[in-house]
């Protein structure tokens, strides 16, 4: 029992857990003709069901999960991973009837049909449903309250709202100004652009996934590995000092975390070339100045020229772009995260004269 | 088995009534048309009641499918209005003040006999943040967001902006250790806003000879909080943003949405 428990705390370990979710969602995607099946619809839910089911015998885990704030979370992951694979499984069956010159399931349904009674019986339905499950919900689980607000007496760990846990999970990797203000907003901004940066006419309407692959594959691994993953990893494994902790282990205050991570600069002036670091933060910084400045400048226009010259041909310029800046700029977290967990890297550049680290 | 001869219509006591009920001058006057069983009024149905008005009289049959729309939508727009119900009756028993919030939450649990409004009001906002997400999530897998619906989307995102927002601002109310520590580690963020908080990259540079411009008392922090630190000024703020402000933006939002899909020609569908 201990030793599938230990297994469990390893998998769920940062790093493992992060490269774990991306192997399994480039696996889904990939091989999406295995994913769809039935049989591993299923059995992920039934996994997941058993793994929950048993871990509440262990006591830890009934901490974690059973707080009453998490409930919706593991809701969260089951209707998530069954929407994931539900919407895949139509995009695949679709594209099996495109391959075959068949019309698309939507095209065959495409008559009309009464709104009354039609749809508002399927309204109806869902609304009957939908209520009888909250009145349970909020019958059997309590809402919380805990003490009355001290501003004196800090918890440990202080968790923002659950929706936002992906967000002070990024605190991890960059400063506030990036993770809480400058990300969220590109978040929101991306989001918005997408109708306007997929020109893609195709797969308006109906599920397929080969006639928009690369919109997918950018979408889910989103929203689905960053987003909601980072959510559950700050929700469950995230304990006291925001140190990691397995979901079957205990959350011990005092346990210790190296914390050995290293500026660029340092890197650089003082283990590099053994010079000492400048004095002014201009010099100290320029190489992280640098690498940040080809980050985003540079890079899109190397896209342009060389792997993704189609995708400028197609979009034009300021199209191609701005979507090359979103998509940095998300793929921004995943880098970072590498960057810490391969050479321990702090910040790229770190000048806290102005506040400003990256 | 015999008896079944007895086959000319009778009408029992119950269709008596029915008719009578029907032929009433206040009953015609409520609806204008009879049961919809024939296809001129269920067209009826659906113009002359302004509920159902939000839909059009036809549509596409993949569009009616669950498996196509997951309901998500509908359930969002459902929640909410669960949402606003259970709300207006949280706020008979709620004041938003430093002395009674923590209080009247106690109250509404101790002494409010079955009272599951307020498990109501948060498993009901939990489940909404969830189910707009799907639909969101939705609306991208059947690429619902291409012309002509980008503008839809893009009320849509701002709609999911605001639910996180109301959510947000509803934590903060029942003034707990929950509460207070969930929104401090939340807003701290907005100190780091670049130029606009006082902590944020640049804000150092925006000053009048030495005096600072941006400082703890006036930045995007304090303006969010009406204060330095989540404290009188934060429960009300957050209490009208989160009773009056917000609700109504989202409801107005939702009006252009609802009216926007059907303006765009209904659930998307394959041309
Ligand atoms: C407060 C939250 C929201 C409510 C109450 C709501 C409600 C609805 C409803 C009832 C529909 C009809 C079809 C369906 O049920 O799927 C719909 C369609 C649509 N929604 Fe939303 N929505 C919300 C948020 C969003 C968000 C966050 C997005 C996108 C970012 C979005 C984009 C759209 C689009 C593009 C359509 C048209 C879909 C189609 O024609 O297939 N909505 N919405």
């Amino acid at each position: 029992m201990n030793a599938i428990k230990e297994f469990f705390n390893f998998f769920a370990d940062p790093r493992v857990f992060f490269l774990l979710t991306t192997g399994a969602f480039v696996f889904a995607v990939w091989r999406r003709d295995l994913f769809v099946k039935p049989s591993v619809g299923y059995g992920l839910q039934i996994f997941l069901a058993l793994f929950f089911g048993l871990g509440l015998l262990d006591e830890n885990f009934r901490l974690i999960i059973g707080k009453p704030d998490n409930v919706p979370i593991v809701g969260l992951i089951f209707l998530l991973l069954f929407f994931t694979w539900y919407s895949m499984r139509q995009a695949v069956l679709n594209d099996q009837r495109i391959a075959k010159g068949e019309p698309v399931e939507e095209k065959v349904e495409e008559d009309r049909v009464w709104v009354w009674p039609d749809l508002v019986y399927v309204e109806l339905i869902c609304l009957v449903l939908c209520s009888v499950a909250l009145i349970v919900w909020s019958i059997v689980l309590k809402a919380p309250l805990e003490q009355p607000a001290n501003a004196a007496a800090t918890p440990n760990p202080s968790k923002a709202p659950w929706y936002f846990l992906g967000l002070q999970e990024m605190l991890v990797y960059f400063d506030p100004w990036l993770a809480g203000v400058v990300l969220p907003s590109l978040i929101i901004v991306g989001l918005m652009a997408i109708p306007y940066i997929d020109t893609n006419p195709k797969g308006n309407g109906y599920y397929t996934f080969k006639e928009r692959k690369a919109e997918i594959t950018i979408f889910l691994f989103g929203f689905v590995v960053l987003w909601s993953s980072l959510i559950v990893l700050g929700t469950f494994l995230r304990g006291p000092n925001w140190n990691f902790f397995g979901p079957f282990e205990y959350w011990d205050i005092h346990k210790l975390e190296a914390l050995t991570n290293v500026n660029l600069s340092e890197y650089i002036w003082l283990r590099g070339l053994g010079v000492g670091m400048p004095s002014h933060w201009l010099i100290r910084e320029l190489p992280g100045i640098l690498i940040v400045l080809f980050y985003v400048f540079g890079l899109p226009v190397v896209f342009a020229r060389t792997v993704f010259k189609r995708y400028y041909e197609k979009l034009g310029p300021t199209r191609f772009y701005v979507t090359a800046f979103l998509f940095l700029s998300m793929l921004s977290l995943p880098v970072k995260m590498l960057a810490r967990w391969l050479f321990n890297l702090k910040y790229v550049v770190a000048i806290g004269e102005l506040f400003f680290n990256i | 088995m015999a008896d079944t001869k007895t086959v000319a219509p009778k009408e029992g006591a119950l269709e008596r009534s029915w008719n009578w009920l029907t032929e009433t001058q206040i009953w015609k006057s409520v609806f204008r048309h009879n049961a919809p069983i024939t296809d001129r009024n269920r067209v009826l149905v659906v113009l002359s009641n302004v509920f159902l008005h939000l839909h059009p009289v036809r549509l596409r049959k993949s569009g009616v499918r669950l498996r196509y729309t997951w309901c998500m939508g509908g359930l969002s727009f459902f929640l909410f209005l669960t949402l606003t119900f259970t709300g207006v009756l949280l706020m008979f028993y709620y004041r938003p003040t430093l002395e009674y919030a923590y209080t009247d939450i106690v109250g509404l649990r101790e002494h409010v006999p079955l009272g599951i409004m307020r498990e109501m009001h948060r498993w009901g906002a939990h489940a909404m943040v969830i189910t707009v997400w799907l639909h969101m999530f939705r609306v991208f897998m059947t690429g619902s967001y291409k012309p002509p619906r980008e503008f839809n989307w893009n009320v849509g995102v701002i709609m999911l902006v605001l639910t996180l927002l109301l959510s947000f601002t509803g934590y903060l109310l029942p003034w707990d250790q929950l509460a207070i520590w969930a929104i401090t580690v939340g807003s701290n963020m907005a100190r780091a806003t670049p130029f606009l908080g006082y902590e944020g990259p640049g804000a150092s540079l925006l000053a009048l000879g030495d005096v600072q411009l941006i400082h703890a008392a006036d930045d995007a922090r304090f303006a969010l909080l009406g204060g330095t630190f989540v404290g009188e000024g934060a429960l009300l703020r957050f209490y009208v943003l989160h009773c009056v402000g917000l609700p109504l933006a989202i409801a107005v939002l939702m009006a252009v949405h609802f009216w926007r899909v059907r303006k765009d020609g209904g659930i998307s569908g394959p041309l």
